[in-house]
């Protein structure tokens, strides 16, 4: 049974990516006492499955290591993985959270050493690179992992398989007897940092997503690009594995679209921008990017950014939202139909592969979140009194990039800490 | 020029965007357009237009009154409705399409001759006429538009339709002679007059 310690002086942090860790590391760092709740078997949330940052082009795995490090150097923060949020109840002050965790089959003892990985043959999709691979069934969820713990997928327990894995380990780390739990702790504050999930790019129909082998969305453009991605960063087209140098992009798939999601994403410009760098780093002047807008949203610093990559000669843009995508059957080839609105002339234009700039949704909509909440239409946390204790912190609260994402963060943990001092008051 | 034209002209001066959407269909919706040419790109009539709705709405506020209103481009609009369903801020756009049509129309600035006008135009002769549409007629005055050796032609390469429309008991020769019309066609007339002034109200029309 899992114990945690937790008073109404504990913040409660949902969602452990890059908000959510850092929302848990300014207030521990103040001293408060921190529960961290994640979904999934480990800490980085999105930003773990992205190749590179912009603007500056550096690996997320460094901004990730720092906070990892101090997370594992602070006392302060307990970090409960495989874990949901189910309900909440009470005010600001006295909250009580009811926390539903699902069983990893490995405990504390793991020292990552692999021997189980060996012992199984069977294979999962793989999350972490959006299901575009597979892992074997007893597997670490990424390199830089933390927990650094395995994982075995439940469809090992009860098999000869899972026997297998549990008698490979020598350090006593598998336990097939694991069962899902719900525990009960209180909290004074809550900071809501659950981020985005992509947009469902399938149900942008003309684009054909679900249809069409090379048309893939942006996120799992970020996977190809990485090392540690699916084809071992290679840019390569889905259909059948050739070189994908003459890439498109297009933008607002799904966002401001009142059929889809009505704000805009805010990101996915930047995105793209970035993303047209990893071709032309594979292919050098043989890689060859169009993106394909309605206005290129690169705000305030990020214009630089916008004009180097606008001064590249293998980059076009063309200020056009795409109409229609068509498959050629023959070769796989993507045919893009629409009118450019600078001269209103059609086109039917060829790519390799075509990259979809789906737009960012809450992870978990407002109206999904256990507690009473003001959101947006979009589903967004707003920043309302009448949320009492509960503070929207990165990508749950709006469509942010990271530095903005951490900004927001640090507001919230802020207000939280209010929350816990005047209790503090109250019961000193 | 028709004297709305003139009066229309004399009341909104400049003002293009302000005309179009106080006077026709749905027109209020033309400055939500937000150029992203969607509508353009699914359009199956585009490549045979001159200009596309989204070019149209951008010619409404770049207030090029004239080449908008005498334009054939509302006229081709086959209201298949792709637009409608993917323009990303829901303009209505086959709506506005039509709005413009008949706008242009009433001022009399819309093309002479262009086909799906002078349809239109017979459509509406013949449905006012007994408050019910004579389908030979309307089929017969469409074929000899273009003068009676023509009619003959095109009522011949017809002609296997119209037989086998005779046969199921879809087409009966003597509407041609005492055609039938709804009970109350007088009533039928005092409705449409009423909806003209309704709608001229509406559009501050003065005609
Ligand atoms: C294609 C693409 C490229 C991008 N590239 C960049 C870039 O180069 N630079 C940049 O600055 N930004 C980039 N971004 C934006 C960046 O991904 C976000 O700013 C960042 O992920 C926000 O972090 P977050 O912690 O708010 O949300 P997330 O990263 O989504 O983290 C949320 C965490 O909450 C967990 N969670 C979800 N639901 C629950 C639940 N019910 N209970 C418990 N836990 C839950 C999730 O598992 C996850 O770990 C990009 C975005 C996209 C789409
Ligand atoms: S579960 Fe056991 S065998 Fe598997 S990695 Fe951990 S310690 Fe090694
Ligand atoms: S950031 Fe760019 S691509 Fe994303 S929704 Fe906004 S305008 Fe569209
Ligand atoms: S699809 Fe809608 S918003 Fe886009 S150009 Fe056409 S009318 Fe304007
Ligand atoms: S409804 Fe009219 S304007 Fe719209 S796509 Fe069809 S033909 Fe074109």
């Amino acid at each position: 049974m899992t114990e945690v310690v937790a008073t109404n002086e504990t913040i409660l942090v949902v969602g452990g990516g890059i908000s959510g860790m850092t929302a848990a590391l300014e207030a521990a760092e103040c001293g408060k006492d921190v529960v961290l709740v994640e979904k999934n078997s480990h800490l980085g949330g999105r930003v773990s499955m992205l190749y590179r940052y912009f603007p500056k082009m550096c690996h997320p795995s460094c901004g990730l290591e720092i906070n990892l490090r101090r997370i594992k150097g602070n006392r302060r923060i307990r970090v409960l993985t495989m874990a949901e949020v189910t309900g909440i109840s009470g005010s600001a002050g006295d909250y009580t959270a009811s926390v539903k965790i699902s069983p990893r089959f490995v405990n504390e003892k793991c020292t990552a050493c692999g021997a189980c990985t060996d012992a199984v043959e069977t294979e999962v999709p793989n999350p972490f690179n959006y299901n575009l691979n597979k892992v074997k069934a007893a597997y670490l969820p990424s390199a830089m992992a933390y927990p650094q713990r395995y994982v075995l997928d439940p469809s090992l327990v009860g098999t000869a398989e899972g026997e297998k894995a549990k008698a490979a380990c020598k350090y006593d780390a598998i336990d097939l007897g694991m069962q899902e739990e719900t525990v009960q702790f209180k909290a004074g504050a809550v900071v809501w940092a659950t981020g985005w999930q992509p947009y469902d790019a399938a149900k942008i129909q003309p684009y054909g997503y679900d249809r069409f082998d090379n048309v893939i969305t942006s996120v799992e453009f970020e996977r190809l690009a990485d090392p540690h991605g699916p084809t071992g960063g290679k840019i390569q087209r889905p259909s059948d594995g050739r070189e994908a140098k003459n890439v498109a992009f297009i933008q607002c798939a799904g966002s401001r679209d009142e059929n889809h999601l009505r704000h805009c994403s805010r990101i996915c410009c930047m995105a793209s921008l970035k993303q047209t760098n990893y071709v032309r780093e594979a292919y050098g002047d043989e890689g060859n990017s169009t993106v394909y807008y309605i206005d290129i949203r690169a705000i305030d610093r990020f214009e630089d950014f916008y004009q180097k990559v606008k001064a590249d000669p293998n980059v076009a843009f063309v200020k056009s939202k795409v109409a229609k995508i068509v498959e050629d059957e023959k070769t796989k080839d993507v045919i893009l139909h629409g009118v450019d609105t600078e001269g209103y002339h059609r086109y039917a234009n060829q790519h390799d592969l075509v990259v979809l700039a789906v737009g960012m949704e809450p992870s978990v909509k407002g109206a999904n979140i256990p507690a009473e909440i003001v959101a947006d239409s979009s589903g967004f946390i707003e920043a309302d009194p009448a949320n009492g204790g509960l503070f929207g912190a990165g990508c749950a609260s709006n469509p942010l990039d990271v530095n903005r994402a951490v900004q927001s963060a640090t507001a919230s943990a802020l207000r939280a800490i209010q929350v816990i001092n005047r209790v503090a008051r109250v019961e000193g | 020029m028709s004297e709305a034209n003139t009066q229309a002209v004399e009341k909104y001066r400049n003002n293009f965007l302000k005309e179009v959407e106080e006077r026709v269909e749905e027109g209020e919706w033309v400055k939500m357009c937000m150029q992203c040419g969607v509508c353009s790109g699914s359009c199956p009539f585009g490549p045979h237009w001159a200009h596309p709705p989204q070019e149209i709405f951008m010619m409404i506020r770049a207030g090029k009154r004239d080449e908008v209103l005498t334009s054939d481009s509302m006229w081709m609009c086959t209201s298949c409705y792709n637009c409608i369903v993917r323009c990303p801020r829901k303009l209505p756009i086959t709506h506005i399409m039509h709005g413009l049509a008949n706008y242009a129309h009433r001022l009399g600035l819309a093309p002479k001759g262009q086909p799906t006008r002078e349809f239109g135009k017979m459509f509406w002769n013949n449905l006012v006429a007994t408050g019910r549409v004579n389908e030979l007629k309307l089929s017969l005055s469409l074929y000899f538009k273009d003068g009676f050796s023509q009619g003959i032609k095109n009522a011949m390469a017809m002609k296997d339709v119209g037989l086998g429309m005779l046969k199921a008991k879809r087409l009966n020769p003597f509407e041609l002679f005492s055609p039938h019309g709804c009970k109350d066609r007088k009533g039928i007339h005092a409705m449409l007059k009423k909806a003209r002034e309704i709608e001229d109200r509406r559009k501050h029309l003065t005609s």
